[in-house]
Formats: structure tokens, sequence, C-alpha cells
């Protein structure tokens, strides 16, 4: 393979020259505060959804709990935890990640810091009064789009004002050699706007009549998932895993691949939603034919992730980031393999409408892209802000709560779902008799859901401890828990 | 893949894909759609929901009653929902032409409600429920609403006329009574609503003895039990 192609292949440098350092940590330096704040902003949203989803998670087997007031009833606080951890911690964690990464493949050091932290006021406060709008009975109950008419313009600004600096940056950019992350990025980038003003106009401002909406409501909720974070997290793993372990990714026509054909067909997925639903046919069938298509795409990423790993596993004992990150992968292969499947009409007819559907969406936005999320805040906070994580027991008790909290949860729930509505299909039994067989699933989960709350807290833990450190004396050089044994990553491109 | 250019197009062109696919198409196709008006009875269906109902639906909306309710039923033999009695017929586009918004719903942590309309429309039995479900449906996990009733002192009248019959451990303590607001009424006016068994031509009623003259008379989404239209004066 010639130098240029490797390079392509492969975010770490092939020579390693001094000026190259030189510019990287002034990259990394530029970042610091920009993408400070986004981190710190979404970890404080994730303290809350946190929150909010153990209250939701008790509801559901306590239905007296809390029920006396208005602002916290189930179909309140349920949307608000959806929109907290949605918008405020993954969607702020991306942003972070985006301008962080944004910067050190475009080569540029981050310009008009003002702009992001702009952004990221609006960001903040649009989610702040969409979220209390929902609380307060304004909520549209169209789900993932919950926040009120009232909100949505602010995040929406925020997001232009991002979306406009991230695309300056690229077009400036010193290193004119593309990098597979950035295909990623760039288009979560272009698409969510899209999306999510075409919703906005569709559904709040001008909305379209009957079952359109549902339509138009699937469309977008689906490829939030899909054309935002799952672009925005496969970059991340596209540049972390490489990065980490110092090889290059298995296969650049692989990845190509992966790329086109989830641009392709993730876009049509989304009215798998409404298997049996009532719209035509024709609407529900394109979405199944493209669910299953998402093979080639999920392949695609699959073997290129996991053979670029294949053989480096016990580095995963060294570096916090990688393990976050491997793991991340892992559930992206299953969480798009459950997802394939349950599209299927004649699964769907059995776990659509159940608990199967949520512990999935837990799969994917949790175990796929908050791990992924944390792996990459465990590389790039220490870069950032030039001090070392100050416990590695801390990070290890985040990481296994995480793991056994997600395993806990998605498990069991994915198989109360089928149990559920097997049940359900069968007209015999009575309905109380079914919510009845639900309820241990739902005791556990909610056992898992505080393993989870566990672990972030850890989590939190050390990032205020490490806080208090950035406000104290210069240490040293960042190094070892964050990459493992490897010296050469650290200083790669 | 170094092709800026190439890549923005392209980043661009599959999303208007199914921009087009599943959101213009389907306007175009069903934004157009009409009520159904039946041939011999010239009733029109769908029809708007009154006041009453409509103002329900948006306590529905904004309770978020759609996380564990859905609004659609699926076809024959397809799932249990027809066998459960969740409706006489699958629904169709047709159906919720005057929904704003419209709430399929993606959950059924509780029963579906296209047709509950025509399964309960009592009053008492829903107001009961929606104080606390634990009196109508023991074992129910759906959570109770007591903040749309009010607990009032019983005044020197006697208890009020619309206070709810509640029985221990339900009853308020001696001298209190429980008494619907208005958001209460109005949301078990939007649950009585709740009726699609009209015949349509895209969905038809399998007519079985019995009830083959059902359909059309119900198909105002006016509650079951209203009374009769006075006669003129
Ligand atoms: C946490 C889930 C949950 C929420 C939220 C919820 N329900 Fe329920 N609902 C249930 C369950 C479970 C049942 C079945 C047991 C029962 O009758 O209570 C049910 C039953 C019902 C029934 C009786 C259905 C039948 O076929 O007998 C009605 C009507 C109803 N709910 C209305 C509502 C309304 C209105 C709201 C919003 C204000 C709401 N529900 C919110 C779970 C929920």
């Amino acid at each position: 393979m010639s130098v240029p192609a490797l390079k392509a292949l492969f975010p770490g440098d092939v020579q390693d020259t001094a000026g190259r350092r030189a510019q990287l940590a002034e990259i990394d330096a530029s970042c610091r505060w920009p993408v400070l704040y986004f981190f710190l902003s979404g970890l404080g949203w994730l303290l809350l959804g946190t929150l909010l989803a153990l209250v939701t998670s008790m509801k559901l087997h306590l239905p007296d709990f809390l029920a006396e007031s208005s602002w916290l009833t189930f179909g309140r606080v349920r949307p608000a935890h959806l929109n907290t951890v949605i918008y405020g911690f993954a969607s702020q964690s991306a942003i972070g990640v985006c301008i962080w990464l944004m910067c050190r493949l475009c080569r540029v050091p981050l310009m008009a810091a003002g702009i992001i932290l702009a952004a990221n006021v609006f960001w903040n406060l649009g989610l702040t009064v969409g979220v209390v709008g929902i609380l307060v009975g304004d909520s549209t109950a169209i789900e993932w789009l919950e926040m009120p008419a009232y909100a949505t313009p602010i995040l929406f600004f925020s997001y232009a004002l991002i979306a406009v600096w991230a695309i300056i940056t690229f077009r400036l950019r010193r290193e004119k050699q593309l990098y597979v992350s950035q295909w990623y990025l760039l288009a979560a980038l272009l698409w969510f706007p899209w999306l999510y003003s075409t919703a906005q106009i569709m559904l709040l401002i001008q909305p379209v009549r009957g079952v359109v909406q549902a339509a138009v409501n699937w469309w977008f909720a689906h490829n939030v998932l899909g054309l935002w974070f799952t672009p925005i997290g496969l970059a991340a793993i596209y540049y972390f895993i490489p990065k980490v372990i110092g090889r290059p990714i298995r296969s650049y026509y692989l990845s190509v691949l992966g790329f086109w054909s989830l641009a392709l067909f993730y876009n049509w997925n989304g009215l798998h939603h409404l298997v049996g639903g009532p719209l035509p046919a024709w609407m529900i069938t394109i979405s199944v034919v493209a669910s299953v298509m998402m093979l080639i795409p999920v392949i695609a990423v699959a073997i290129n992730h996991h053979y670029t790993m294949w053989g480096h596993f016990h580095k995963l004992r060294y570096s916090p980031t990688l393990r976050f990150i491997v793991v991340g992968a892992m559930c992206y292969t299953l969480t798009s393999l459950q997802g394939v499947a349950s599209a299927l009409r004649s699964v769907s007819e059995v776990t659509h409408f159940t608990h199967h559907t949520i512990a999935h969406a837990h799969l994917g936005m949790y175990g796929f892209f908050t791990m992924v999320m944390f792996g990459s805040i465990y590389y790039i906070f220490p870069r950032i802000t030039l001090r070392e994580w100050p416990s590695q027991s801390l990070i290890s008790a985040h990481f296994w709560a995480c793991l056994l909290g997600l395993v806990l949860y998605v498990v069991p729930l994915s198989y109360a779902g089928v149990l559920q509505g097997l049940a359900m299909n069968t007209a015999e039994i009575p309905f109380l008799k079914v919510v009845a067989g639900t309820l241990p699933f739902l005791q556990l989960r909610t056992l898992a859901g505080l393993i989870l709350a566990a672990g972030h807290v850890a989590f939190f833990a050390n990032i205020v401890w490490m806080l208090c450190r950035v406000l104290g004396p210069y240490q040293q050089p960042v190094r070892m828990i964050l990459t493992g044994t490897q010296q050469t990553a650290v200083a790669g491109k | 893949m170094n092709y800026g250019p190439l890549l923005f197009l392209g980043i661009l062109f599959t999303l208007a894909s199914s921009w087009v696919g599943l959101v213009l198409m389907p306007n175009r196709q069903l934004g157009t759609l009409t009520p159904h008006v039946n041939a011999t009875t010239s009733a029109i269906y769908p029809a708007a929901r009154a006041g009453e109902a409509q103002q329900g639906a948006e306590t529905y909306r904004s309770l978020g009653c759609i996380y564990c309710h859905s609004q659609q039923v699926r076809p024959e033999g397809f799932g249990g929902d027809i066998a459960r009695g969740w409706g006489k017929r699958r629904t169709v586009s047709r159906d919720y032409l005057f929904d704003k918004p419209v709430q399929l719903g993606t959950s059924r942590t509780g029963p579906d409600l296209t047709n509950f309309g025509e399964r309960n429309g009592a009053v008492d039995w829903n107001l009961k429920h929606l104080y606390n479900p634990q009196i109508t449906s023991p074992g129910s996990i759906m959570p109770a609403y007591p903040f749309l009733f009010e607990k009032r002192r019983i005044g020197k009248n006697g208890a009020s006329t619309n206070a709810l019959a509640l029985i221990a451990p339900f009853a308020p303590e001696a001298g209190y009574e429980i008494v619907p607001k208005m958001e209460a009424l109005q949301l078990v006016e939007y649950l009585r609503s709740l009726k699609t068994s009209v015949d349509l031509p895209e969905a038809s009623i399998k007519k079985t003895e019995g009830d083959a003259a059902a359909p059309d008379a119900s198909a105002t989404n006016a509650p079951t039990g209203a009374p009769a239209p006075a006669p003129a004066k």
C-alpha cells in the first residue's frame, strides 16, 4: 500500500515529527473551552436524565409513586427523560466530539470559539425551556419531538451556528486527505438540520393532515438515530480504534461501502415503526425492505471494526477509551441486527408495542452511542485540559457499572417484550395478566437503572476531581491510562 | 474519497430520496383524503370532534397517555387486536383525518383505545378509573390522576351530585368528597368519543349476525349513551 493511501486509512501519522506534535498541542489547546462547554453541560443533562429515568422506571411498577403531581406523571417524566438524554446529553457530547474531531482531522485550530460558546448557551436555553414545557403539560406527544414549538427554534438556531462553524472549518482544512470519520461527521452535520426542520414545519408549524403526521414523525425519529447519532458514533469508532491500538483500519473499501450503503438505506427505514398500522402498505413495505438492506452497511462496518481489533484485545486492559469504544462497536452490531429482525413483519407482529422496543432503543442509544461517547470523552478530556484522570478505580467502576447495568437492562427486557407480545396476541389471556407477567422485568429494569446511575456518579466524581486539578497547577503531560501501553498513539495525528 | 463536492452531493441526494419518498409522496397521496359519505344514510365519517371531547384530546396529549396506549387496530390475523375486541376492523388512514396530533402510539403497556368509546362509555367507571385505577382494575400499573379531581369539604347542602361514589380504602376522610375537575370530564368525553366501527370501502366490517345494523348510527364520534337530541320544542 502506498504511503498516502496508508495515511488516509490511519489517523495516526506514519512519521512522527516534533512539528506535528506542536500542531496537535495547539489544536487541542484551542478546543479546550468550547469542547468543555459541551461535555460538561452534556454531563449535567446526563445526571438529570438518569434521575428522570429512575423515576420513570419506578412508576411503571409502583404506579402510586409521585402520583400526586401533574408535573411528575408518567406521561410527562418519560418524554422529559428522553429529551434530556437525547438532546441534552447525547447530542451535546456528540457535538463536543464532533468539534474536536473536525479540528484534529482538518488540522486546523478551533476558530471563532465565541460562536461555539453562543451555540452552547442557546442549546441549553432551548432545552431547558423545552423540558420545562413538557413537564408543565405542553408536550406535543409526538415521540422524539415532544418539546413544544416555542422551544425548538432556539435549538435550531444553536444547531445552525454549529453546522456553519463546522462547514467553514471543513473548507479551511489544511489536511486535504479526508479520513472516513470526516465523511460521517459531514453527513451528520448536514442531515440533522434537514430532518429537524422538516419535522418541525410539517408537525408543529403547519401540521400535515392525519396519518401523514405519523409518516413524518417516524421518518424523523428513526433518522435522528440513523443519520445523526449513528454517523457521529461511527466516526468516533473509526477514529479511536486505530488511534489507540496503533494499526490502520482493516479495509478502505469496506469503509466506503459501509458509508454509502448507510446513506442510501438508512433514511428509508423509519416507517417500519408502523407495521400493521393505518398507512398504505407500499410505504411500510419500502421501509421493511430498506431495513433488511441495512445488513450491508452493518456487516461492512462490523467486519472493519472487529477485524481491526482482532489480536489486540489485550489492549482493552490498559485503555478505558478502547474498552468503552469496543463495547460500543459490539453493541452497534448487535442492536442493528436486532433492529433488522424487529422490522420483519412476523417479528414485529409480536414485539411491536412491547417493552422489547424499549430494550432495543437502549441497546442502541446506550450500548452503542453512549458507550462510544464515554470512550471518546476519556480520550479527549485529558488532552484538552492537559490533566490526567485522577482515579483509575473510578474509571473501572464507571465501566463495569455501565456494562453490568446495560446487560441487566437489555437482555431481560428484550425477553420480557417477546413474552408480553406473545401473551397480548393470545386473546384469551386477560390484559391484566399480561401486565402482571411484565412486572418482575420492570422491577429488574429499575435495578439496572440504579447500577447505571452509580456508574454515572463515578464518572461525574472523576470529572469534578479533574476539574479541580484544571483550576490547580499544571501537572504532567497526559499519558498512560488514557491509551494504554502505547506511547506512539498519543503522539498521532 | 477525497472529493469534497461529490461527498456533499451524495449526502444531500441520499436524504432527498427518502424525503421525497416517505414525506412528500405520502403527503400527496393522503393529504387530499376526504371523509366518507354513506350513500344511503349520507352519514359523514369521520367527523371532527365536538368541543368537550376535543378539549379532552388536549388533556390526553398533555398527560402523555400515548406512552402506554396505542390507537390503531392491526388487520385481522395480524396480532391479537381484533380477537381482543379492540376493533371490528383494521384502522385506515381515513380514521385519523381530524386528529391533531395523530396519536397512533407505539406502546401497549395498556390496552389499545381506538374503540374504547364502544367498549365502555360509562362516565362513572371512567372517572373512578382515572382517579385511581386500582378501584376499577386492581393490579393495574396505570398511574392515578388525582390532580384531575378536587378534594372538597362537603358543604351544608350535602354531597355534590357529581362527587365520586368511593368506598374505603379509596374514599377520602369523613366530611370530604372527591369531585372531578373540568379536565377529567373532558378527558372522559374524549375517551367516549373513540369509535371507528364504521364500514368503509377500504376497510369493511365483517358482519356477524346480531350486530348487522350496528355501524352507521354511531358514526359521528358522539359518545354512546349521550342523551338523544331533544325533540323540537
Ligand atoms: C403507565 C402506563 C399507562 C399510562 C401512562 C396510562 N395508562 Fe391507561 N391503562 C394502563 C393499563 C396497564 C391499563 C389496563 C388496566 C386498567 O384498566 O387500568 C389501562 C387501562 C386504561 C383504560 C381502560 C381500557 C380498557 O379497555 O378497559 C382507559 C380508558 C385508559 N387506560 C385511559 C388512559 C388515559 C386517558 C390515560 C392518560 C391520562 C392513561 N390511560 C394513561 C396503563 C396506562
